[in-house]
């Protein structure tokens, strides 16, 4: 089994805190774009293809993909501490911000012009989620299988409202055994 | 509305973000469930206006969380949501960055990509009919919603830019 080449440079805690602060606030609506572009394209700490390969390791865990790209990088490059500030960097920004718009909402939530702001956007926010919805669609293989898995997860989380544990408990491994099996 | 239970929350939480595939929209409906449904802390509209305003943030996407945590209960609230979503991200990480630099051909991660995607394209699906079912719909908010879905499929805009003309469609009250 090949070995995957050992980062030649590392990088100090205080310079990934740094990195990471600027791509989380640059960040507006998905900080994906923003990672690739200032860890690829500006810095060339990572190619395009490790950056890949990273990216889809991280939407493998679980978790937020970004965040586990975020840890992978900071460990890659500067160990636990590494990861340590990457992350910290990632999250002390948004978490204020986030809890500003929190106050923000309580104070003004209830005017009648913040309500109908807030109603168009939602209208956005829950097409963008659909819209991410139809891109996978878009590459899912044209055989019933993973179509039915599809409906189902619908149907058990979003109509029948399910908990998703229960959900999941089931479609997980049946979706396991039907992928193994498809490989052989 | 009910008193927090922030432990229970805190565990819960922990729970599902052990499980969280394809990202942090799959796990919306069931923090709806829980925070909505089953426990009565905030109004269906409540949630759908707090996930849109996290969504106007800069930062990552499941800041939502943090914002409900805050909305429930101050800063304690926004720590009990936000710290479930570290823990399993972060110690999993960790342990396939290290497994990683071991074993780098990743043949068992595929198979787990390409089987639990169908599963992720669900409940997407069920997030975002949660979030439309928490406004009140008529043929005009309709419309806007096959508009944004033209717009992101054909373009690559900054979503944030389709936000702010959300919010402008709303204040002029088009939809």
């Amino acid at each position: 089994m090949e070995q995957s080449p050992a980062p030649a440079t590392r990088i100090s805690a205080l310079q990934l805190f740094l990195t990471f602060s600027r791509i989380t606030l640059c960040g507006f609506g998905g900080v994906g774009f923003w990672a690739r572009r200032v860890l690829v394209e500006r810095l060339g700490w990572l190619t395009e293809k490790e950056y890949v390969e990273l990216f889809s390791l991280g939407q493998l865990i679980p978790g937020p993909p970004v965040f586990n790209l975020t840890v992978l990088v900071g460990h890659r490059f500067g160990g636990w501490t590494g990861a340590a500030a990457a992350v910290s960097g990632f999250l002390l920004w948004p978490c204020l911000m986030v809890v500003g718009m929190g106050v923000l909402y309580q104070r003004y939530g209830a005017l009648p012009q913040v309500r109908s702001a807030l109603g168009g956007m939602l209208i956005v926010a829950a097409a963008l989620i659909f819209s991410t919805f139809l891109k996978m669609a878009k590459v899912l293989p044209l055989s019933w299988r993973p179509w039915l898995l599809a409906i189902l997860a619908f149907v058990g989380v979003g109509v029948l409202r399910w908990p998703l544990f229960w959900v999941l408990g089931v479609l997980a491994p049946l979706a396991l055994l039907a992928a193994w099996k498809e490989q052989l | 509305m009910h008193r927090v239970d922030l432990t229970a929350l805190f565990l819960h939480s922990l729970a599902l973000w052990f499980v969280a595939i394809g990202g942090p929209s799959t796990v919306l409906p069931e923090f709806h469930r829980y925070l909505v449904e089953a426990n009565q802390l905030m109004t269906s509209t409540d949630f759908a206006e707090l996930y849109t305003l996290a969504q106007a943030a800069p930062g990552p996407n499941f800041m939502y969380v943090t914002l409900m945590g805050w909305h429930l209960a101050g800063w304690a609230g926004a720590l009990t949501m936000t710290i479930p979503v570290l823990i399993p991200a972060t110690t999993l990480s960790l342990l396939v960055s290290h497994l990683n630099q071991r074993y780098p051909n990743g043949a068992i991660g595929r198979l787990f990509n390409r089987a639990l995607i169908p599963i992720t394209m669900g409940l997407m699906c069920a997030s975002s009919t949660i979030l439309m079912r928490a406004v009140n719909h008529n043929w005009r908010a309709y419309l806007l919603t096959l508009i944004t879905l033209a717009v992101v499929m054909r373009t690559s805009w900054n979503p944030l830019w389709l936000l702010a003309a959300g919010a402008m469609a709303g204040v002029l009250g088009l939809v």
